[in-house]
Protein backbone atom coordinates (compact mmCIF):
# COMPACT_ATOMS: atom_id res chain seq x y z
CA UNK A 1 0.00 0.00 0.00
CA UNK A 2 0.88 3.71 -1.21
CA UNK A 3 1.18 5.77 1.53
CA UNK A 4 0.85 9.90 -0.30
CA UNK A 5 -2.87 10.79 0.97
CA UNK A 6 -4.26 10.91 4.14
CA UNK A 7 -7.53 12.38 5.38
CA UNK A 8 -8.18 13.52 8.81
CA UNK A 9 -11.93 13.31 9.96
CA UNK A 10 -12.42 16.44 11.06
CA UNK A 11 -14.75 17.33 14.20
CA UNK A 12 -15.34 20.94 15.70
CA UNK A 13 -17.55 22.71 17.36
CA UNK A 14 -18.89 26.32 17.27
CA UNK A 15 -16.42 26.71 14.73
CA UNK A 16 -13.35 25.47 17.33
CA UNK A 17 -11.38 22.73 15.45
CA UNK A 18 -10.91 19.64 18.64
CA UNK A 19 -7.99 19.51 19.55
CA UNK A 20 -8.51 15.37 18.68
CA UNK A 21 -8.25 16.88 14.95
CA UNK A 22 -5.21 18.96 15.37
CA UNK A 23 -3.55 16.14 17.09
CA UNK A 24 -4.29 13.71 14.38
CA UNK A 25 -2.85 16.15 11.24
CA UNK A 26 0.21 17.07 13.43
CA UNK A 27 1.22 12.98 13.22
CA UNK A 28 -0.51 12.29 9.48
CA UNK A 29 2.12 15.11 7.78
CA UNK A 30 5.10 13.20 9.42
CA UNK A 31 3.52 9.87 7.44
CA UNK A 32 2.45 11.45 4.01
CA UNK A 33 2.79 14.77 1.62
CA UNK A 34 -0.88 15.13 1.10
CA UNK A 35 -3.23 15.87 4.21
CA UNK A 36 -6.57 16.70 3.72
CA UNK A 37 -9.52 17.17 6.25
CA UNK A 38 -12.81 15.04 5.86
CA UNK A 39 -15.74 17.36 7.70
CA UNK A 40 -19.43 17.49 7.98
CA UNK A 41 -19.92 20.84 8.00
CA UNK A 42 -18.67 24.20 6.51
CA UNK A 43 -15.41 23.64 5.33
CA UNK A 44 -15.01 27.40 5.27
CA UNK A 45 -15.43 27.83 8.82
CA UNK A 46 -11.79 25.52 9.90
CA UNK A 47 -9.91 25.99 6.90
CA UNK A 48 -7.69 28.68 8.50
CA UNK A 49 -6.94 26.68 11.73
CA UNK A 50 -6.12 23.32 10.37
CA UNK A 51 -4.40 24.81 7.21
CA UNK A 52 -2.29 26.15 10.04
CA UNK A 53 -1.86 22.66 11.62
CA UNK A 54 -0.72 21.40 8.27
CA UNK A 55 -3.69 20.49 6.29
CA UNK A 56 -3.95 21.34 2.79
CA UNK A 57 -7.57 20.81 1.94
CA UNK A 58 -10.51 20.56 3.53
CA UNK A 59 -13.29 17.62 1.53
CA UNK A 60 -16.29 19.49 3.02
CA UNK A 61 -20.15 18.40 2.64
CA UNK A 62 -21.55 21.69 3.89
CA UNK A 63 -24.47 21.36 6.69
CA UNK A 64 -25.67 18.16 6.88
CA UNK A 65 -29.15 19.47 8.26
CA UNK A 66 -29.49 17.15 11.17
CA UNK A 67 -28.21 14.01 9.50
CA UNK A 68 -25.58 11.69 11.65
CA UNK A 69 -21.84 12.41 10.60
CA UNK A 70 -21.48 8.57 10.99
CA UNK A 71 -23.28 7.37 7.90
CA UNK A 72 -23.09 10.57 5.81
CA UNK A 73 -19.52 11.19 6.10
CA UNK A 74 -18.87 7.34 5.58
CA UNK A 75 -21.14 7.44 2.72
CA UNK A 76 -19.28 10.53 1.37
CA UNK A 77 -15.88 9.12 2.04
CA UNK A 78 -16.81 5.42 0.37
CA UNK A 79 -18.13 7.56 -2.93
CA UNK A 80 -14.81 9.80 -3.17
CA UNK A 81 -12.82 5.86 -2.82
CA UNK A 82 -15.20 4.53 -5.68
CA UNK A 83 -14.48 7.31 -7.86
CA UNK A 84 -10.74 7.33 -7.43
CA UNK A 85 -9.91 10.64 -5.22
CA UNK A 86 -10.23 8.99 -1.86
CA UNK A 87 -7.14 8.62 0.46
CA UNK A 88 -4.83 5.36 1.37
CA UNK A 89 -5.22 6.13 5.04
CA UNK A 90 -7.92 7.94 7.28
CA UNK A 91 -7.30 8.73 10.87
CA UNK A 92 -9.99 9.06 13.00
CA UNK A 93 -10.38 9.93 16.61
CA UNK A 94 -11.71 8.12 19.40
CA UNK A 95 -15.08 10.05 20.09
CA UNK A 96 -18.21 9.56 19.85
CA UNK A 97 -19.18 10.52 16.05
CA UNK A 98 -15.95 9.26 15.25
CA UNK A 99 -16.30 5.61 16.08
CA UNK A 100 -19.62 6.05 13.85
CA UNK A 101 -17.59 7.19 10.81
CA UNK A 102 -15.37 4.70 11.37
CA UNK A 103 -17.82 1.70 11.79
CA UNK A 104 -19.89 2.82 8.85
CA UNK A 105 -16.92 2.91 6.57
CA UNK A 106 -15.24 -0.15 7.37
CA UNK A 107 -18.46 -2.04 5.82
CA UNK A 108 -18.49 0.20 2.76
CA UNK A 109 -15.39 -0.35 1.99
CA UNK A 110 -15.73 -4.02 3.72
CA UNK A 111 -12.27 -2.98 5.11
CA UNK A 112 -11.13 -3.26 9.32
CA UNK A 113 -10.41 -1.16 11.47
CA UNK A 114 -7.40 -0.73 13.63
CA UNK A 115 -8.92 0.33 16.70
CA UNK A 116 -7.38 2.36 20.28
CA UNK A 117 -4.44 3.26 18.25
CA UNK A 118 -1.88 5.48 20.57
CA UNK A 119 0.70 5.45 18.58
CA UNK A 120 1.28 4.79 14.27
CA UNK A 121 4.32 4.30 12.16
CA UNK A 122 4.84 3.02 8.71
CA UNK A 123 6.69 0.02 8.27
CA UNK A 124 7.51 -1.67 4.86
CA UNK A 125 4.67 -0.12 2.66
CA UNK A 126 1.88 -0.20 5.20
CA UNK A 127 0.95 1.22 8.45
CA UNK A 128 0.79 -0.44 11.43
CA UNK A 129 -0.40 0.96 14.26
CA UNK A 130 0.08 0.27 18.55
CA UNK A 131 -2.73 -0.51 20.93
CA UNK A 132 -2.18 -1.08 24.54
CA UNK A 133 -3.79 -3.61 26.42
CA UNK A 134 -3.76 -4.79 29.59
CA UNK A 135 -4.32 -1.47 31.47
CA UNK A 136 -1.13 -0.46 28.53
CA UNK A 137 1.27 -2.67 30.24
CA UNK A 138 1.63 -4.87 26.93
CA UNK A 139 1.51 -2.95 23.57
CA UNK A 140 0.12 -4.84 20.61
CA UNK A 141 1.48 -3.59 17.20
CA UNK A 142 -1.51 -4.56 14.50
CA UNK A 143 -1.25 -4.03 10.68
CA UNK A 144 -3.16 -4.10 7.63
CA UNK A 145 -3.10 -7.04 5.50
CA UNK A 146 -4.90 -6.15 2.62
CA UNK A 147 -4.50 -3.12 0.07
CA UNK A 148 -7.68 -1.56 1.25
CA UNK A 149 -7.99 2.15 2.40
CA UNK A 150 -6.58 1.88 6.09
CA UNK A 151 -8.99 2.99 8.71
CA UNK A 152 -7.44 3.87 12.05
CA UNK A 153 -9.29 5.08 15.45
CA UNK A 154 -6.35 6.66 16.88
CA UNK A 155 -7.44 7.59 21.05
CA UNK A 156 -7.08 11.22 21.88
CA UNK A 157 -4.05 12.40 22.93
CA UNK A 158 -1.63 10.45 21.66
CA UNK A 159 0.09 13.22 19.47
CA UNK A 160 0.71 16.63 20.31
CA UNK A 161 -0.91 18.97 18.14
CA UNK A 162 1.84 21.50 16.38
CA UNK A 163 0.70 24.19 13.86
CA UNK A 164 3.27 24.65 11.25
CA UNK A 165 2.35 28.31 10.06
CA UNK A 166 0.66 26.94 7.36
CA UNK A 167 -1.82 29.05 5.22
CA UNK A 168 -5.54 28.52 4.71
CA UNK A 169 -6.68 25.21 3.43
CA UNK A 170 -8.32 25.27 0.27
CA UNK A 171 -11.38 24.33 0.64
CA UNK A 172 -13.20 21.79 -1.71
CA UNK A 173 -17.27 20.13 -1.69
CA UNK A 174 -17.44 16.77 -0.97
CA UNK A 175 -20.69 15.40 -2.03
CA UNK A 176 -22.89 13.01 0.07
CA UNK A 177 -24.57 10.37 -1.77
CA UNK A 178 -28.49 9.73 -0.47
CA UNK A 179 -27.86 7.16 2.46
CA UNK A 180 -31.66 5.80 1.87
CA UNK A 181 -33.20 4.24 5.03
CA UNK A 182 -29.88 4.26 6.89
CA UNK A 183 -29.68 7.78 7.05
CA UNK A 184 -32.91 8.57 8.32
CA UNK A 185 -31.96 9.38 11.80
CA UNK A 186 -31.70 13.17 12.62
CA UNK A 187 -30.29 15.26 15.61
CA UNK A 188 -33.34 17.54 16.45
CA UNK A 189 -31.49 19.50 19.11
CA UNK A 190 -28.28 19.90 20.38
CA UNK A 191 -27.96 20.30 24.35
CA UNK A 192 -24.72 21.73 25.98
CA UNK A 193 -24.67 20.85 29.52
CA UNK A 194 -23.32 24.00 31.72
CA UNK A 195 -19.66 23.28 33.60
CA UNK A 196 -18.23 26.19 34.88
CA UNK A 197 -14.78 24.31 35.03
CA UNK A 198 -12.31 23.00 32.22
CA UNK A 199 -13.29 20.16 30.28
CA UNK A 200 -11.72 16.54 31.55
CA UNK A 201 -9.65 15.81 28.69
CA UNK A 202 -8.38 19.17 28.49
CA UNK A 203 -8.20 19.56 32.38
CA UNK A 204 -4.45 21.05 33.85
CA UNK A 205 -5.95 19.05 36.88
CA UNK A 206 -8.21 15.61 37.05
CA UNK A 207 -9.88 15.12 40.54
CA UNK A 208 -10.98 11.57 40.11
CA UNK A 209 -13.37 9.22 42.51
CA UNK A 210 -14.01 5.68 42.69
CA UNK A 211 -16.05 2.96 44.78
CA UNK A 212 -13.63 3.37 47.59
CA UNK A 213 -16.14 6.77 48.34
CA UNK A 214 -18.94 4.57 49.79
CA UNK A 215 -21.46 6.41 48.76
CA UNK A 216 -22.54 8.38 45.68
CA UNK A 217 -23.26 11.75 48.09
CA UNK A 218 -19.81 11.81 48.83
CA UNK A 219 -18.91 12.55 44.94
CA UNK A 220 -19.31 15.78 46.14
CA UNK A 221 -15.99 15.52 47.72
CA UNK A 222 -14.20 15.18 44.60
CA UNK A 223 -16.15 17.71 42.84
CA UNK A 224 -14.82 20.27 45.51
CA UNK A 225 -11.28 19.48 45.30
CA UNK A 226 -11.54 19.51 41.51
CA UNK A 227 -13.40 23.68 42.12
CA UNK A 228 -10.80 24.39 44.30
CA UNK A 229 -7.61 23.37 41.99
CA UNK A 230 -9.21 25.07 39.34
CA UNK A 231 -9.26 21.14 37.68
CA UNK A 232 -12.22 18.56 36.31
CA UNK A 233 -14.38 16.14 38.34
CA UNK A 234 -13.74 12.41 36.66
CA UNK A 235 -14.40 9.05 38.06
CA UNK A 236 -13.75 5.41 37.68
CA UNK A 237 -16.20 2.59 35.68
CA UNK A 238 -17.48 1.23 39.06
CA UNK A 239 -19.23 4.26 40.28
CA UNK A 240 -20.11 4.81 36.31
CA UNK A 241 -21.82 2.00 36.53
CA UNK A 242 -23.46 2.02 39.42
CA UNK A 243 -24.87 5.13 38.38
CA UNK A 244 -23.72 8.05 40.68
CA UNK A 245 -22.00 10.02 37.50
CA UNK A 246 -22.90 10.00 34.49
CA UNK A 247 -20.55 8.18 31.60
CA UNK A 248 -19.31 10.84 30.38
CA UNK A 249 -17.43 11.59 33.41
CA UNK A 250 -15.11 8.55 33.08
CA UNK A 251 -11.62 7.90 32.98
CA UNK A 252 -10.38 4.54 31.23
CA UNK A 253 -10.46 2.48 29.07
CA UNK A 254 -14.15 2.99 28.42
CA UNK A 255 -14.15 6.55 28.37
CA UNK A 256 -11.78 9.36 28.88
CA UNK A 257 -8.05 9.11 27.83
CA UNK A 258 -6.83 12.24 30.22
CA UNK A 259 -3.67 13.18 30.25
CA UNK A 260 -3.35 16.13 32.81
CA UNK A 261 -0.44 17.48 34.63
CA UNK A 262 -1.41 16.57 38.13
CA UNK A 263 -4.26 13.79 38.82
CA UNK A 264 -5.61 12.65 42.06
CA UNK A 265 -7.22 9.61 42.17
CA UNK A 266 -9.40 9.16 45.89
CA UNK A 267 -10.78 5.49 46.76
CA UNK A 268 -9.97 4.12 42.89
CA UNK A 269 -7.88 0.76 43.33
CA UNK A 270 -6.54 1.37 40.07
CA UNK A 271 -8.08 -1.68 37.59
CA UNK A 272 -6.25 -2.26 34.40
CA UNK A 273 -9.35 -0.65 32.92
CA UNK A 274 -8.83 2.78 35.10
CA UNK A 275 -5.25 3.09 34.61
CA UNK A 276 -4.99 2.75 30.90
CA UNK A 277 -7.09 6.17 30.62
CA UNK A 278 -4.72 8.07 33.39
CA UNK A 279 -1.28 6.81 33.03
CA UNK A 280 -0.16 9.10 31.08
CA UNK A 281 -0.47 12.16 33.72
CA UNK A 282 2.54 13.69 34.42
CA UNK A 283 2.05 13.50 38.13
CA UNK A 284 -0.44 11.05 39.79
CA UNK A 285 -1.44 11.44 43.42
CA UNK A 286 -3.79 8.37 44.97
CA UNK A 287 -5.23 8.19 48.26
CA UNK A 288 -6.71 4.65 48.74
CA UNK A 289 -7.10 2.40 52.27
CA UNK A 290 -5.70 -0.41 50.78
CA UNK A 291 -1.78 -0.34 50.48
CA UNK A 292 -2.05 -3.31 48.18
CA UNK A 293 -4.53 -1.14 46.02
CA UNK A 294 -1.92 -1.40 42.52
CA UNK A 295 -2.97 2.52 42.03
CA UNK A 296 0.19 2.99 44.58
CA UNK A 297 2.04 0.91 41.70
CA UNK A 298 2.16 4.21 39.45
CA UNK A 299 1.25 6.68 42.18
CA UNK A 300 4.19 9.72 42.37
CA UNK A 301 2.56 10.21 45.37
CA UNK A 302 0.11 7.68 47.83
CA UNK A 303 -1.60 7.90 50.45
CA UNK A 304 -2.66 4.87 52.47
CA UNK A 305 -5.58 6.53 54.53
CA UNK A 306 -9.29 6.91 54.52
CA UNK A 307 -10.55 9.49 51.35
CA UNK A 308 -13.10 10.01 54.48
CA UNK A 309 -10.42 11.55 56.66
CA UNK A 310 -7.78 12.87 54.03
CA UNK A 311 -10.13 14.63 51.23
CA UNK A 312 -12.22 16.76 53.90
CA UNK A 313 -8.70 18.28 55.38
CA UNK A 314 -7.28 18.80 52.35
CA UNK A 315 -10.55 20.95 51.12
CA UNK A 316 -10.17 22.69 54.63
CA UNK A 317 -6.03 23.55 53.70
CA UNK A 318 -6.59 24.30 49.98
CA UNK A 319 -9.62 26.88 51.02
CA UNK A 320 -7.83 28.50 53.96
CA UNK A 321 -4.96 29.49 51.81
CA UNK A 322 -7.67 30.95 49.63
CA UNK B 1 -42.42 -4.66 19.46
CA UNK B 2 -39.47 -7.26 18.64
CA UNK B 3 -36.50 -6.25 20.68
CA UNK B 4 -33.05 -8.13 19.88
CA UNK B 5 -30.19 -7.54 22.15
CA UNK B 6 -26.64 -8.55 21.57
CA UNK B 7 -24.62 -9.35 24.31
CA UNK B 8 -20.93 -10.63 24.86
CA UNK B 9 -19.76 -13.73 26.81
CA UNK B 10 -16.87 -12.49 28.37
CA UNK B 11 -13.57 -13.60 30.51
CA UNK B 12 -14.21 -12.10 34.25
CA UNK B 13 -12.79 -9.14 33.98
CA UNK B 14 -11.58 -9.40 37.43
CA UNK B 15 -9.15 -12.04 36.19
CA UNK B 16 -8.42 -10.47 32.58
CA UNK B 17 -6.20 -13.15 31.58
CA UNK B 18 -3.24 -12.97 28.64
CA UNK B 19 -2.60 -13.18 25.15
CA UNK B 20 -1.84 -16.75 24.00
CA UNK B 21 1.84 -16.06 22.42
CA UNK B 22 0.71 -18.73 19.59
CA UNK B 23 -2.16 -17.20 18.23
CA UNK B 24 -1.75 -14.21 19.28
CA UNK B 25 -5.37 -13.68 20.93
CA UNK B 26 -7.09 -13.42 24.36
CA UNK B 27 -6.71 -16.69 25.82
CA UNK B 28 -10.44 -17.92 25.98
CA UNK B 29 -10.60 -21.21 27.85
CA UNK B 30 -12.19 -20.08 31.05
CA UNK B 31 -15.34 -19.77 31.98
CA UNK B 32 -17.57 -16.61 30.71
CA UNK B 33 -20.05 -14.43 32.16
CA UNK B 34 -22.17 -12.06 30.99
CA UNK B 35 -20.02 -8.41 30.35
CA UNK B 36 -20.99 -6.41 32.25
CA UNK B 37 -21.75 -3.52 29.75
CA UNK B 38 -24.68 -5.66 28.20
CA UNK B 39 -26.48 -5.66 31.27
CA UNK B 40 -27.93 -2.05 30.28
CA UNK B 41 -29.20 -3.33 27.36
CA UNK B 42 -30.91 -5.76 28.32
CA UNK B 43 -32.33 -3.90 31.02
CA UNK B 44 -33.43 -1.35 28.67
CA UNK B 45 -34.93 -3.59 25.89
CA UNK B 46 -36.78 -5.51 29.27
CA UNK B 47 -38.31 -1.68 29.63
CA UNK B 48 -38.96 -1.13 26.50
CA UNK B 49 -40.76 -4.08 25.42
CA UNK B 50 -42.88 -4.21 28.51
CA UNK B 51 -45.72 -6.87 28.74
CA UNK B 52 -46.36 -6.98 24.85
CA UNK B 53 -42.99 -7.06 23.18
CA UNK B 54 -40.23 -9.66 23.09
CA UNK B 55 -36.88 -9.67 24.13
CA UNK B 56 -34.27 -11.79 22.71
CA UNK B 57 -30.62 -12.38 22.96
CA UNK B 58 -28.22 -12.79 20.14
CA UNK B 59 -24.38 -13.96 20.67
CA UNK B 60 -21.00 -15.18 19.50
CA UNK B 61 -18.85 -17.38 21.40
CA UNK B 62 -16.58 -20.40 21.29
CA UNK B 63 -17.11 -23.68 22.75
CA UNK B 64 -21.09 -23.31 22.58
CA UNK B 65 -20.65 -21.54 26.05
CA UNK B 66 -23.85 -20.22 27.37
CA UNK B 67 -23.18 -18.95 30.67
CA UNK B 68 -23.58 -15.40 30.26
CA UNK B 69 -26.40 -15.98 27.95
CA UNK B 70 -28.05 -17.76 30.81
CA UNK B 71 -28.07 -14.77 33.16
CA UNK B 72 -29.30 -12.63 30.66
CA UNK B 73 -32.39 -15.01 29.92
CA UNK B 74 -32.69 -14.97 33.98
CA UNK B 75 -32.87 -11.32 34.22
CA UNK B 76 -36.09 -12.21 31.77
CA UNK B 77 -35.18 -12.52 27.78
CA UNK B 78 -37.28 -15.10 26.31
CA UNK B 79 -34.42 -16.83 24.35
CA UNK B 80 -31.19 -16.67 22.39
CA UNK B 81 -29.27 -17.84 19.18
CA UNK B 82 -25.90 -18.42 20.01
CA UNK B 83 -23.39 -18.59 16.84
CA UNK B 84 -20.29 -20.71 17.95
CA UNK B 85 -18.02 -22.23 15.58
CA UNK B 86 -14.36 -23.52 15.43
CA UNK B 87 -13.68 -21.28 12.17
CA UNK B 88 -14.63 -18.18 14.17
CA UNK B 89 -11.55 -18.31 16.06
CA UNK B 90 -9.30 -15.08 14.96
CA UNK B 91 -12.42 -13.25 14.16
CA UNK B 92 -12.21 -9.14 13.66
CA UNK B 93 -14.52 -7.01 14.84
CA UNK B 94 -16.03 -6.55 10.88
CA UNK B 95 -16.27 -10.22 10.81
CA UNK B 96 -17.68 -10.11 14.29
CA UNK B 97 -20.39 -7.70 13.00
CA UNK B 98 -21.27 -9.74 9.51
CA UNK B 99 -21.91 -12.92 11.87
CA UNK B 100 -24.17 -11.36 14.43
CA UNK B 101 -25.83 -9.06 12.01
CA UNK B 102 -26.79 -12.18 9.95
CA UNK B 103 -27.78 -13.73 13.10
CA UNK B 104 -30.23 -10.95 14.00
CA UNK B 105 -31.55 -10.86 10.57
CA UNK B 106 -33.21 -14.10 10.93
CA UNK B 107 -35.97 -12.37 13.61
CA UNK B 108 -36.71 -9.13 12.07
CA UNK B 109 -36.56 -6.95 14.86
CA UNK B 110 -37.78 -3.43 14.92
CA UNK B 111 -35.00 -2.64 17.43
CA UNK B 112 -31.11 -3.90 17.77
CA UNK B 113 -29.80 -2.73 21.21
CA UNK B 114 -26.01 -2.74 21.42
CA UNK B 115 -23.59 -2.02 24.59
CA UNK B 116 -21.43 0.58 22.90
CA UNK B 117 -18.30 -1.50 23.27
CA UNK B 118 -17.60 -4.70 25.06
CA UNK B 119 -15.26 -4.50 28.09
CA UNK B 120 -12.68 -7.04 27.18
CA UNK B 121 -11.92 -6.09 23.51
CA UNK B 122 -13.35 -2.56 23.14
CA UNK B 123 -12.75 -1.88 19.71
CA UNK B 124 -16.24 0.33 20.02
CA UNK B 125 -16.77 -0.34 15.84
CA UNK B 126 -19.25 -3.58 15.97
CA UNK B 127 -22.65 -1.92 16.83
CA UNK B 128 -22.30 0.79 14.24
CA UNK B 129 -20.98 -1.88 11.47
CA UNK B 130 -23.96 -3.92 12.33
CA UNK B 131 -26.63 -1.34 11.51
CA UNK B 132 -24.63 -0.69 8.09
CA UNK B 133 -24.68 -4.65 7.25
CA UNK B 134 -28.51 -4.14 8.23
CA UNK B 135 -29.08 -1.19 6.10
CA UNK B 136 -30.30 0.26 9.56
CA UNK B 137 -30.30 3.47 11.04
CA UNK B 138 -28.65 4.13 14.34
CA UNK B 139 -28.11 6.23 17.32
CA UNK B 140 -24.61 5.04 19.22
CA UNK B 141 -24.13 6.08 22.90
CA UNK B 142 -27.37 6.57 24.23
CA UNK B 143 -28.22 7.71 27.70
CA UNK B 144 -32.05 7.85 27.29
CA UNK B 145 -34.28 6.20 24.83
CA UNK B 146 -38.08 6.67 24.73
CA UNK B 147 -40.23 4.63 22.18
CA UNK B 148 -43.18 6.79 20.53
CA UNK B 149 -44.94 4.92 17.73
CA UNK B 150 -42.68 3.92 15.24
CA UNK B 151 -40.04 6.39 16.30
CA UNK B 152 -36.92 6.09 18.49
CA UNK B 153 -36.23 9.00 20.77
CA UNK B 154 -32.61 8.96 21.97
CA UNK B 155 -30.40 11.26 24.28
CA UNK B 156 -27.25 10.96 22.45
CA UNK B 157 -23.93 11.75 24.32
CA UNK B 158 -21.79 14.16 22.95
CA UNK B 159 -18.74 15.88 23.87
CA UNK B 160 -20.57 18.81 25.39
CA UNK B 161 -23.68 17.23 26.33
CA UNK B 162 -26.36 15.58 24.36
CA UNK B 163 -28.23 15.63 21.22
CA UNK B 164 -31.95 14.52 20.88
CA UNK B 165 -32.11 12.35 17.76
CA UNK B 166 -35.26 10.90 16.14
CA UNK B 167 -35.01 7.84 14.56
CA UNK B 168 -38.10 5.60 12.19
CA UNK B 169 -38.11 2.19 13.35
CA UNK B 170 -36.50 -0.77 12.68
CA UNK B 171 -33.09 0.92 13.80
CA UNK B 172 -30.27 0.31 16.24
CA UNK B 173 -29.08 2.00 19.43
CA UNK B 174 -26.15 1.42 21.73
CA UNK B 175 -26.41 2.33 25.41
CA UNK B 176 -23.90 3.77 27.62
CA UNK B 177 -22.89 2.21 30.99
CA UNK B 178 -25.38 3.25 33.79
CA UNK B 179 -28.13 4.16 31.17
CA UNK B 180 -30.79 2.37 33.70
CA UNK B 181 -30.72 0.19 36.49
CA UNK B 182 -30.33 -3.95 35.31
CA UNK B 183 -31.92 -5.76 37.52
CA UNK B 184 -30.64 -8.79 38.94
CA UNK B 185 -31.90 -12.41 38.12
CA UNK B 186 -34.48 -13.88 40.71
CA UNK B 187 -34.04 -16.80 41.91
CA UNK B 188 -37.23 -17.82 39.68
CA UNK B 189 -35.78 -16.14 37.31
CA UNK B 190 -32.73 -18.10 37.39
CA UNK B 191 -34.60 -21.57 37.02
CA UNK B 192 -36.75 -20.33 34.69
CA UNK B 193 -34.07 -19.47 32.42
CA UNK B 194 -32.80 -23.13 32.37
CA UNK B 195 -35.58 -23.97 30.31
CA UNK B 196 -35.41 -21.14 27.79
CA UNK B 197 -34.65 -21.84 24.31
CA UNK B 198 -31.27 -20.93 23.20
CA UNK B 199 -30.52 -22.08 19.80
CA UNK B 200 -27.23 -22.70 18.14
CA UNK B 201 -26.04 -22.22 14.80
CA UNK B 202 -22.67 -22.09 12.65
CA UNK B 203 -21.10 -20.13 9.99
CA UNK B 204 -22.76 -22.56 7.48
CA UNK B 205 -26.52 -21.81 9.24
CA UNK B 206 -26.17 -18.08 8.67
CA UNK B 207 -25.00 -18.46 5.07
CA UNK B 208 -21.76 -17.34 5.51
CA UNK B 209 -19.13 -18.72 4.03
CA UNK B 210 -16.30 -20.40 6.84
CA UNK B 211 -13.42 -19.32 4.60
CA UNK B 212 -14.50 -15.71 4.65
CA UNK B 213 -14.36 -15.25 8.83
CA UNK B 214 -11.87 -16.41 11.44
CA UNK B 215 -8.42 -15.91 10.60
CA UNK B 216 -9.23 -16.29 6.62
CA UNK B 217 -11.28 -12.81 7.00
CA UNK B 218 -9.62 -10.15 9.11
CA UNK B 219 -8.23 -7.80 6.90
CA UNK B 220 -5.41 -7.03 9.74
CA UNK B 221 -2.42 -9.02 11.60
CA UNK B 222 -0.75 -8.56 14.77
CA UNK B 223 3.03 -7.93 13.91
CA UNK B 224 4.13 -8.01 17.51
CA UNK B 225 3.49 -7.93 21.55
CA UNK B 226 5.99 -6.03 23.61
CA UNK B 227 5.73 -5.12 27.22
CA UNK B 228 5.32 -1.30 27.15
CA UNK B 229 7.39 1.14 29.25
CA UNK B 230 6.41 0.81 32.89
CA UNK B 231 5.88 3.62 35.16
CA UNK B 232 7.72 3.63 38.18
CA UNK B 233 5.84 3.64 42.08
CA UNK B 234 6.95 7.19 43.99
CA UNK B 235 6.55 7.78 47.70
CA UNK B 236 3.72 5.94 49.58
CA UNK B 237 2.88 7.40 53.32
CA UNK B 238 1.06 6.43 55.69
CA UNK B 239 -2.16 8.82 56.40
CA UNK B 240 -1.55 9.45 60.56
CA UNK B 241 -3.56 12.67 60.22
CA UNK B 242 -1.66 15.19 58.67
CA UNK B 243 -1.39 13.19 54.87
CA UNK B 244 -3.17 16.22 53.34
CA UNK B 245 -0.04 18.23 54.57
CA UNK B 246 2.48 16.15 52.04
CA UNK B 247 -0.31 16.61 49.22
CA UNK B 248 -0.37 20.48 49.57
CA UNK B 249 3.25 20.20 49.63
CA UNK B 250 3.42 17.97 46.66
CA UNK B 251 0.93 20.15 44.81
CA UNK B 252 3.52 23.37 45.87
CA UNK B 253 6.46 22.02 44.83
CA UNK B 254 4.35 21.20 41.28
CA UNK B 255 3.49 25.38 41.72
CA UNK B 256 -0.18 24.54 40.53
CA UNK B 257 -2.22 26.07 43.20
Amino acid sequence: MGLSKIWVFGEASDGTVASITLELLAKARELADTVEVVFGGDGDAIAASVGEHGATGVQATGDLAGAMQGVSIANAVAAAVEAGTGPDAILIGTTYDGRDVAGRLSVKLDAPVITNVVDLEVAGDRLVGTEPVFGGVTNVKTGFTGDKVAILLVRPKSFTAEPTGGGAAAVSALAVPDGGAAAAAKVTDRFVEESDGPKLDEAAIVVSGGRGLGESDKFDMVESLAKLLKGAPGASRAIVDAGWVPYSYQVGQTGKVVKPSVYIAAGISGATQHLVGMKGAANIIAINKDPEAPIFGIADLGIVGDVHKVMPKLIEALEARG
Amino acid sequence: MNIVVCVKQIPDPADPGALDPETKTLKRDVKLILDESDSYGVEMALQLAGDEGTVSLVSMAPNSEVGGLRTALAMGAESAVLVSDDALKGSDALTTAKVLAAAIAKSSPDLVIAATESSDGYTGTVPEQIAALMDLPSVTFAKEIALDGGTAKVKRQTESGYDSVECPLPCLVSVTAGVVEPRYPSFKGIMAAKAKPVEEVTVADLGLDAGSVGWAGAGQEIVSIEDAPAREAGEVIEDEGDAHERIVAFLDELKVL
